[in-house]
């Protein structure tokens, strides 16, 4: 459905001193398209040396890379989905996927420090299904802002999804209300609430609490948007530009903050989350 | 109630263009209907039309999907799929609503949310999830009845409500059974096999704890027997609101939020 992950292509290096060729394996950036080394790419923390777009990672290295070590508790982390509408095979194709990934859904919540300031972080991973939400990703995000709310602390969403999970049906559209109920609630008490906008944030996500934030960050040349491109190009019969719905073009429209770079990312959460009360010694309330 | 439709069938019937749309229902079920235009910032979009009226002579906001009646009307409102402006109109009107207590009557009707350039470049994604987040917790009644197609989150952008009712042929899904089998199997020519296994009947809808009333069509459709049709919906919503109306406003919040967090199939 969404076309742009890096494809790992073998390129053959051609050095004209030494013949001996050495294979190396490499990708291609969905965005210039130019080469990298998979080795340099790792090093870069995935983000593309030449164009800057930001691919995308694992909802383990996010949290890694975002908050202090050890400080990171998951919520909910055996929590598995079912099969609401009996949709064929669905039990199969999960079970398949949490061998393969080590995940059990689309979705990592928990509570952290960043910098010693406490927080509720969900992180989406698209390696799961695309990180489509169906009854485990709703339930996990809808805890995770009660929880917060709770315990008075503020909410940092990784957002990345290609939408809602079509196995579970209707099921997965009301996920959409339930999330943005929690926000809501959240939000009117007074709680803080910082979205950041990943590879890729489309459909359902996008149409629910991937918007919501009080403060909403992208990465650098990101696909943000509501309808998948080749849905609106089938609207209009056209081609469109490259630059549709990525984050800088949704920052130029008036719905992203801040671009902010994967390196620069944890200090200014560091920062807004200071700028808002939240310091190291904030208590955190149980009950 | 003729039960025995399959899901593709009751496709089918929803898409006759005998089908009344909710402009038939209008001077059917109130009086004084006063249409209200525009979001106050970009424009007034022809896919959500809403305004006041009086059902039994209470006041009441009536916020509506509208489908066209001939390519005429279907061009004005653009296949009743709205842009962002329709979801900030329908917002600005539930919350005028809630200033003046009235209750707040949404009916849905669309394939969903327009997939276009200006809808992305006007963020149709946050309109609908501010409608959503802003429904949840809009401090007067609201019920919402499906006439037709409730088509994914163009459909719950007006579905987040006390209680959903749906005309006994309507349906709701996550998307269209075409889109279903087009993103599911790479194969948009099964659409009546997605419709039939993705459980997007009235029945199927209630069973799912998603809605909670059918209203009984006429035999063969709502279009046998417009005055009936009408009566029904009067009917249902009558009893409806006069009963939301006297519950205690944050009561009727809590319950609402419930309703919507205890959807979800896992374990742990």
């Amino acid at each position: 459905m969404l076309e742009d992950i890096f494809n790992v292509v073998k390129k053959r290096f051609n050095d004209d001193e030494d013949k001996s060729a050495v294979e190396k394996p490499s990708l291609k950036c969905p965005r210039c398209q130019s080469t990298i080394t998979l080795e340099r790419y790792e090093e870069l923390r995935s983000v593309c040396p030449n164009c800057n777009y930001h691919g995308r990672i694992s909802a383990k290295e996010r949290i890694e890379i975002t908050v202090d070590k050890d400080s990171f508790v998951e919520y909910d982390a055996d929590m598995i989905s079912c099969n609401p509408i009996d949709f064929p095979e669905y039990e199969e194709k999960q079970q398949a996927l949490r061998e393969a990934t080590g995940l059990r859904d689309a979705v990592i919540t928990g509570e952290a420090k960043i910098k010693g300031s406490p927080v509720v972080i969900g992180v989406m991973d698209s390696r799961y299904m695309m990180a489509s939400m169906g009854s485990v990703v709703g339930e996990k995000i809808t805890r995770a802002f009660e929880r917060a709310s709770e315990k008075k602390l503020p909410v940092i969403m990784f957002t990345a999804s290609g939408g809602a999970r079509m196995q579970e049906g209707i099921v997965s559209l009301m996920q959409m209300a339930k999330t943005s109920g929690a926000v809501k609630l959240h939000s009117d008490k007074g709680g803080l609430y910082i979205t950041v906008l990943t590879d890729p944030t489309t459909g359902g996500v996008t149409a629910s609490f991937a918007s919501l934030g009080d403060i909403i960050i992208a990465e650098p040349k990101v696909l943000v948007g509501f309808a998948g491109r080749r849905v609106v190009e089938g609207t209009i019969k056209q081609r469109l530009p490259d630059d549709f719905q990525l984050a800088e073009f949704m920052q130029d429209k008036g719905f992203v903050d801040m671009i902010v770079e994967r390196k620069k990312m944890r200090s200014t959460l560091s920062h807004l989350l200071k700028l808002h009360g939240y310091t190291a010694d904030t208590e955190v309330q149980n009950g | 109630m003729d039960n025995n439709k399959t899901a593709y069938e009751r496709l089918a019937l929803i898409r006759l263009k005998e089908r009344p749309t909710v402009r038939d229902y209008i001077p059917l079920i109130f009086t004084d209907f006063y249409e209200m235009h525009g979001d106050r910032y970009f424009g007034d979009d022809g896919a959500i039309i809403g305004g006041i009226a009086r059902l039994h002579g209470r006041p009441v906001t009536v916020i509506a999907e509208v489908k066209g009646r001939d390519i005429n009307e279907n061009k004005k409102c653009n296949f009743a799929m709205p842009h962002p402006e329709g979801y900030r109109k329908a917002m600005r009107l539930a919350k005028q609503a809630e200033k003046f207590n009235r209750p707040v009557i949404c009916f849905i009707d669309t394939p969903g949310a327009y997939p276009g350039v200006a809808a992305e470049e006007r963020g149709q994604g946050e309109a609908i999830a501010r409608s959503i987040a802003d429904f949840m917790t809009l401090r007067t009644p609201v019920i919402s009845v499906i006439l037709g197609e409730g088509g994914s989150g163009g459909a719950l952008a007006l579905g987040v409500c006390d209680e959903l009712a749906m005309l006994e042929n309507a349906i709701y899904s996550v998307i269209s059974p075409r889109g279903f089998a087009s993103i599911l199997w790479k194969d948009a020519t099964r659409e009546e096999e997605a419709s039939n296994i993705m459980r997007i009947t009235a029945e199927d809808l209630v069973e799912l704890g998603v809605a909670e009333t059918i209203i009984e069509e006429p035999l063969g459709g709502a279009h046998n027997d417009l005055d009936k049709i009408s009566e029904n919906i009067k009917e249902y919503l009558s009893n409806k609101i006069s009963e939301k109306c006297q519950k205690d406003i944050d009561v009727l919040l809590k319950e609402r939020y419930t309703k919507f967090r205890k959807i979800g199939d896992f374990m742990e």
